[in-house]
């Protein structure tokens, strides 16, 4: 028998059997369009998070003391503004070089008040990692080296503290000391579950007389090019390390929190895609299900077909494209609606969803391989039936 | 030998049936001529069917000799003896057994689909076969749109369209009233007698096996007269 005319009296079959059909492949479909959402969730999570760690700046290496395993407790400062300095003579210009020491305070104008996270930094925080204003002016090298109590303010605190009016030449008072703001950052989201928003600013040197330390928490480099980050680190750690014997301290680059994240979301998008295979398992055995009863239904027309010349192979080949053409029916549907749930998510929930062509060809690639898999033992049942009993079947 | 459309030798053909065996035919020897037109005889559980079965290599003897079309079934494989009853013998049921949904044409056309042979020749050879079953007019009708006698004479058509060398008829007008019976048997014989295509037909109706040429009587197995 030909292809083509298998391949009709396949589509004639399930036709037949319009509802049947219908239901058999909805379980196909269900499957293959939870594969398709839920890859796009994690592979749009991913990207969203790839996205977010380029966004704090490029070429940005990070140095902390103690080890960085992500999960550990972070370790006792030791670092201090002298440190800095000597982190800033190997890096050889100032601008490249900016600390944080942060601390939650509460921050008060008028009646208003917003507990946030205080960070006492140095004038090059805008130029090392991605921050613009959008009122105002940030803090000068003047403010830092005089320990002037001035503050530049999220978009989020500002919002709270004084609603739409301008906050610049305003007072705020922080952990009950007075600053004048200068400044306002534009708005910028979250990144990696922290509001970005909700932080406030103030030179370092007023923030270590503020909270009675003189502690650093991390420095943060942004190397002339990325081939050079490596050694750099490199040399900082060396240097760090010759002036706190007993500490251990750690740089980390971009690259190595995208590739511990990336990781980490592979794995999430992975185990997503195992449950949603589950369920295209299940409708696989729906489909195999189906197709037995479909032999067992038309036995007589098995057996008429042998007896006009039909042989086992020819009536294994029909039944088995049925079932393969009744898993990709269903799985071309599947990816319809999955494209469609993914970027109904995309527009409707905060999660992103990023559809990928390669998990398109898996969904639909399972779906026929289901077929073939769930079909062949239907299909082999169907091809082995004695044509005398098949016709004798009523 | 090669002159003979079917020949059976002391076939035997026992079933198994849950660990029993039960002899259906016990020893049976026959040959049927080209042309030739049988009926064959005999009350239900005399063995009649299971004799259609084997001279329609639907079915293998337990033991025994049979030849079909020159070939001895004993050495063909499944897939073989596909072949050899899509190209050497026709079958017309007592109930029809068209496939639904399908028309007439295509019924009729069926066994040229497991000759591999295209649409369109397929069509016209069909269209042919039921001109001459006189259903010319009929060929877009679904079985469910069709009389029994034209459903009959649809399956008439389907056993003949590959021009085989021996048609098997079992109780071809079992589910037909009297007058409708009577044509269906009239057209077996006139095509029996147009086409040299080899008759048997399967019956416990004795008026029906009268018309015969030759007429086999069965009975517990083998042939008594």
């Amino acid at each position: 028998m030909r292809v083509t005319e298998a391949w009709r009296v396949a589509v004639d079959a399930l036709r037949a059997n319009r509802l049947r059909s219908g239901l058999t492949m909805l379980g196909v479909v269900i499957g293959v369009a939870a594969v398709v959402v839920l890859v796009a969730i994690g592979t749009g999570a991913k990207q969203e998070v790839e996205r977010q760690v380029e966004g704090l700046g490029s070429n940005l290496l990070i140095v902390v003391p103690g080890r960085v395993d992500f999960g550990s407790a972070p370790a006792v400062s030791r670092l201090s503004l002298s440190d800095v300095d000597a982190v800033t003579r190997i890096v050889g210009d100032r601008s490249r070089v900016a600390v944080t020491v942060s601390s939650g305070e509460v921050v008060r104008a008028g009646n208003a008040t917003k507990f946030t996270s205080v960070l006492g930094v140095l004038e090059t925080t805008p130029q090392v990692f991605v921050r613009n204003l959008s009122r105002g002016s940030y803090l000068t090298r003047s403010d830092v080296d005089t320990s002037r109590r001035v503050a530049v303010l999220g978009s989020a605190v500002a919002r709270t503290l004084f609603g739409e009016r301008d906050p610049v030449g305003q007072q705020v008072s922080i952990a009950g000391v007075r600053f004048r703001v200068v400044g306002v950052f534009a708005q910028l989201g979250q990144s990696l579950g922290v509001d970005r928003d909700d932080e406030v600013h103030i030179p370092v040197t007023t923030a270590h007389r503020l909270l009675g330390t003189n502690r650093v928490d991390g420095i943060a480099i942004k190397a002339p090019d990325r081939d050079g980050i490596a050694a750099l680190a490199d040399r900082i750690v060396a240097e760090l390390s010759r002036r706190h014997p007993d500490t251990e301290f750690s740089a980390v680059t971009q690259e190595q929190i995208l590739g511990v994240l990336g990781d980490i979301l592979g794995v999430l998008t992975g185990v997503l895609a195992a449950i949603a295979g589950i369920s295209l398992l299940v409708g696989g055995v729906g489909v195999s299900n189906i197709m037995l009863v479909s032999v067992r239904e038309r036995t007589r027309e098995i057996g008429l077909r042998k007896a006009v010349g039909a042989r086992p192979r020819d009536i294994g080949v029909q039944f088995l494209l049925e079932a393969v053409l009744l898993t990709t029916l269903g799985g071309v549907t599947g990816m319809a609606l999955g494209i469609g749930g993914a970027l109904a998510v995309a527009a409707l929930s905060p999660v992103p969803a990023a559809i990928t062509w390669w998990s398109l060809a898996l969904a639909f690639g399972v779906s026929a391989a289901v077929g073939i898999a769930f079909g062949v033992v239907p299909a082999q049942r169907a091809g082995r039936l004695d044509p005398v009993e098949a016709l004798r079947s009523e | 030998m090669t002159d003979t459309a079917v020949e059976a030798i002391d076939v035997t053909r026992t079933y198994q049936l849950g660990g029993v065996a039960v002899p259906a035919l016990r020893g049976v020897s026959l040959a049927i001529e080209p042309g030739d037109n049988v009926a064959i005889v005999g009350p239900s559980g005399s063995g009649k069917s299971t004799l259609m079965h084997l001279l329609g290599a639907l079915d293998r003897p337990t033991t025994g000799r049979l030849v079909i079309g020159g070939r001895d079934v004993a050495r063909l494989s499944t897939a073989e003896m596909a072949r050899l009853r899509n190209g050497t013998v026709g079958f017309v049921f007592q109930s029809f057994h068209l496939l639904p949904r399908t028309t007439a044409l295509d019924n009729v056309a069926l066994p040229l689909v497991y000759r591999g042979l295209g649409a369109s020749a397929r069509r016209r050879r069909a269209a042919a076969m039921l001109d001459r079953v006189g259903l010319g007019h009929r060929v877009k009708h679904r079985p469910n749109q069709l009389s029994g006698g034209e459903q009959q004479r649809v399956a008439i058509a389907r056993a003949l369209v590959t021009e085989p060398a021996v048609l098997l008829a079992d109780e071809p007008t079992g589910n037909l009233d009297t007058a409708t019976g009577q044509a269906v048997l009239g057209l077996l014989e006139a095509l029996n007698a147009e086409s040299g295509v080899a008759l048997i037909l399967v019956t416990h109706d004795r008026d029906v096996a009268a018309r015969a040429r030759r007429q086999i009587t069965m009975r517990d197995g083998v042939i008594v007269s």
